[in-house]
């Protein structure tokens, strides 16, 4: 075989090799992410992962059971969650949470341990005022 | 103070654009004075970065509250040992730590390239002042690190409690090392193709430094990974976070790097790869310091929102449009002087490890950055979890580190299916014989993926230890040595080489202890009252009691409370106790009570880990302060204004009812078998790129002789 040819071989497998790896990084990721809903969003009969902010005061433990409530990061729309498993570190009123559930009777009712906090503390502490 | 360190920043500003100024200059004109003015200003902005570092240390130190950096980052009662590090854990701080590291490292490379290269030299000095003027710019223009407050506070926020670890402590400017280590490649592989000398000069030149900088970027993403394990409360070492993400790229095309150079300055292939992947890799290293920043990706260890974004975005696509640029541009002096003469070639193998390491790359990026990529084409904000990284990351993962046992076994050029069968068969061997025992004697078979890692890690490590056998025996037979001479002599001869092959004798234990914890961690949440128990992988843990201390927690973080457990635990006849506990720290908030101030602010686990080398046994507690949510409540009313030593006299209270009555406590605990591995294996890595670092005394007394020669024959043209 020619050394040109060769090369155009080699290449042909190399942009191959390129195009088989992005599509599967696209069909992959696009099929795995999953979409944060905002509270005002959710309907009963669907399993969602909502994001949003601890309203301030709604915090309230019941032996096993956490419950507070959940608003939209920029509105007033909000949710009662109930939620039992593993509270994070940094979980506080006032901070922005994810967690997944179902809506039922009004309630957003958690799956177990799937409380996450997000960006919970950047390295700098936040001003208090 | 703070006007001397700032009048420091904007002289080092001048000096550095001065420093790329001249350089041009002196390499356009042929100047050579200019050259080596340029070269002497990098010095000079050197010195100036230290002494502004010194004044911001010190003011750290003494608690400078007057310092808007101080006040937000540190406080008096910080320890000791924290306020040094909590320099490096403010925005402005780290980035004149960048700035230092960037302007030392800039001073050695030239230093020591002051007799050689130069056409090259010049302008790497130029990127170099270019570089650290944008950093520098950053901090005079927008974060300027010596702001004052017009009035002092009487008390800083302190530290992040969080970053109170050791690991946190040398974390940072191990991350940072490695980054700016990278430029130095970079700026005289820019030199090498505006000169068009794209030789393996260059190369030879700052091989040395791309091994710093790749050995320190990867003990400080090690360091990153025991501090998350330590001290997150979470058990994991790794979670595809966007930060740990943006330190492992630079590591991963950095890695590509150090193996292609070897094919150039072997056979002259390559020079259009090699100065892209250097171009990556400082593009990358600067995306890692700018993620860390910008706020654009949501991850828990990242600098607040932040005023540079824009600026770092501008800077980082003007660094990769120009590279891109440069490189078409001398595309016509980039030719190969060779071809590949065989695909079974160690070169092609070194090309094929590239293209697996710089793929690894790609799909961490886009992971990493899919958040904004789905916004971008669906308007929805989505991201991709752990589980996407790990289904992608580790069948790669499989390939490269079998590709880390073939590779070495490899000649260059060519070489013959019976000399391949020759050396691989005693490893082959040894893979088989693992894989039989371990379907034998365990249940491993249970993670495919797991079964095959062991059975590659055995494999490379049976192709290391060969190759040292091999070595050291011919060593014997030439030399009569005894073993253990022969082969340090080996390793002391052969630095790189034997160096290497440690490297990657540890990455495949790493890996180890990696698969092994990844698919055979066994992990329970439990709720305990004190006398209860739990079982866990053959461990039965129970709570005894409760602990509360004040002032002084047992890892000296300087937290003021600190609820705990003793746990006793129990495996077959081993015995010993666990003492984990979570550390509270007083809220600065002045809406909350005088008490509860001291319960709502940041709290964090201790965790305590049983280390072992078959297995970890990791235990974090959580102790549940809402039972003391009601007298905490009447406390706040009691003694809103009492003085400090009767709140104290309270919270001593609360505490010794918390320890003498304590509710139930969450608990959760980790199996965690060969995780120790992972350390271990870095701590070889480690050792074998320190060995590879190290000059040879052969190649000193070679630098010596030639520098004597040099001189000898100027002496002998004079006279």
């Amino acid at each position: 075989m020619d050394p040109s040819r060769k090369r155009t071989i080699r290449l042909a497998v190399l942009l191959a090799a390129a195009v088989l790896l992005a599509t599967a990084l696209v069909y992959t990721s696009f099929s795995a992410s999953t979409e944060a809903s905002k509270p005002s969003e959710i309907r009963p009969g669907q399993s969602y992962e909502v994001t949003g902010k601890v309203v301030a005061n709604s915090v309230e433990r019941r032996g096993e059971e956490l419950r507070f409530r959940i608003r939209d990061r920029d509105g007033t729309a909000s949710v009662p969650v109930v939620y039992s498993g593993v509270v994070p570190d940094p979980f506080r009123e006032g901070r922005e949470v994810i967690v997944e559930g179902e809506l039922r009777q009004g309630t957003f009712v958690a799956e177990r341990d799937s409380l996450v906090t997000k960006c919970p503390s950047k390295f700098t502490t936040e001003r208090s005022s | 103070m703070a006007g001397v360190g700032s009048a420091c920043l904007t002289i080092a500003l001048l000096t550095a654009l001065y420093a790329a100024g001249a350089s041009v200059y002196g390499a356009v004109a042929r100047r050579r004075e200019w050259v080596i003015s340029g070269r002497r200003a990098i010095y000079c902005m050197a010195g100036l970065c230290l002494v502004a570092f010194a004044l911001l240390e010190a003011a750290f130190l003494r608690t400078d509250l007057s310092l808007k950096l101080v006040a937000e980052g540190s406080s008096t009662d910080t320890p000791t040992f924290y306020k040094v590090t909590a320099l490096w854990a403010t925005q402005d701080g780290s980035l004149l730590l960048w700035a230092t590291l960037m302007s030392l490292f800039a001073s050695a490379a030239l230093f020591l390239t002051r007799r050689s290269l130069r056409e090259i030299a010049p302008w790497a000095a130029a990127v170099l002042g270019c570089v650290a003027a944008f950093f520098l710019f950053l901090m005079v223009g927008w974060e300027n690190p010596f702001d004052t407050l017009a009035v002092a506070p009487a008390e800083g926020a302190g530290l992040n409690p969080l970053l109170r670890h050791p690991a946190m402590m040398i974390h940072p400017p191990m991350l940072y090392t490695g980054y700016v280590g990278f430029s130095i490649p970079f700026a005289f592989a820019v030199g090498a193709l505006i000169e068009r000398r794209t030789g393996a000069d260059w190369i030879r030149a700052t091989r040395r430094f791309a091994l710093i900088a790749w050995t320190f970027l990867g003990t400080g993403i090690l360091l990153g990974a025991l501090w998350s394990y330590t001290e997150l409360g979470w058990g994991g070492y790794w979670a595809w976070d966007p930060v740990e993400n943006a330190s492992l790229m630079p590591w991963l095309v950095g890695t590509a790097f150090i193996h292609s150079i070897m094919v150039q300055e072997k056979r002259g292939m390559l020079r259009v790869w090699n100065v892209s992947l250097v171009c990556a890799t400082f593009a990358l290293a600067l995306l890692g310091t700018f993620l860390v920043r910008s706020g654009i990706l949501d991850s828990i260890h990242a600098f607040g929102a932040s005023t540079i974004g824009v600026q770092f975005l501008v800077f980082i696509c003007s660094v990769v449009a120009l590279s891109a640029a440069l490189v078409l541009w001398r595309l016509p002096d980039l030719r190969s002087e060779a071809r590949l003469d065989s695909f079974a070639s160690r070169e092609a193998f070194f090309i094929l490890n590239n293209l697996v390491l710089v793929g690894l790359c790609l799909v961490i990026l886009w992971g990493t950055f899919f958040p904004l990529i789905s916004e971008a084409l669906t308007g929805e904000e989505a991201s991709v979890g752990p589980p996407w990284f790990d289904r992608l990351t580790t069948p790669i993962a499989l390939v490269l580190v079998l590709l880390t046992g073939v590779g070495p076994v490899l000649a260059w050029r060519r070489v013959t299916l019976a000399a391949l069968g020759r050396v691989l068969v005693v490893p082959l061997a040894v893979a088989l014989v693992a894989l039989l025992g371990l379907l034998a004697f365990t249940d491993a078979a249970d993670s495919v993926p797991a079964l095959l890692m062991f059975c590659f890690v055995a494999f490379v490590l049976a192709v290391v230890a060969q190759e040292f056998w091999r070595g050291a025996s011919a060593r014997r037979v030439m030399t009569g040595e005894a073993w253990p001479r022969a082969l340090a002599r080996l390793t002391g001869r052969n630095r790189r080489r034997y160096g290497g092959y440690l490297v990657h004798a540890g990455i495949a234990v790493l890996f180890l202890g990696v698969a092994a914890s990844s698919a055979f961690l066994e992990q329970r949440d439990v709720r305990l009252a004190p006398g209860e128990s739990f079982s866990l992988d053959g461990y039965e843990i129970t709570y005894r009691k409760a602990t509360a201390r004040l002032g002084g927690d047992s890892a000296g973080t300087g937290a003021p409370i600190s609820f705990g457990a003793v746990m006793s635990v129990r495996r077959g006849d081993q015995r010993f106790t666990l003492r984990p506990s979570r550390n509270f720290y007083s809220s600065g908030d002045p809406s909350l009570g005088a008490i509860s101030r001291f319960f709502e602010g940041e709290a964090t686990s201790e965790v305590d880990v049983r280390w072992g080398l078959r297995k970890d046994l990791w235990l974090a507690v959580r102790p549940d302060v809402s039972a003391l949510e009601k007298p905490i409540a009447e406390a706040d009313a009691k003694f809103a204004d009492s003085p400090g030593d009767v709140q104290a006299l309270i919270i001593a209270a609360l505490a010794e009812r918390y320890r003498r009555d304590p509710p139930p406590a969450a608990f959760r605990a980790i199996a965690s078998p060969l995780v120790a591995w992972i350390w271990i294996g870095g701590a070889i890595a480690l050792l074998g790129a320190l060995v590879a670092v190290w000059p040879s005394p052969e190649a000193r007394l070679r630098r010596v002789r030639a520098l004597y020669s040099a001189r000898l024959g100027k002496e002998l043209s004079r006279a």
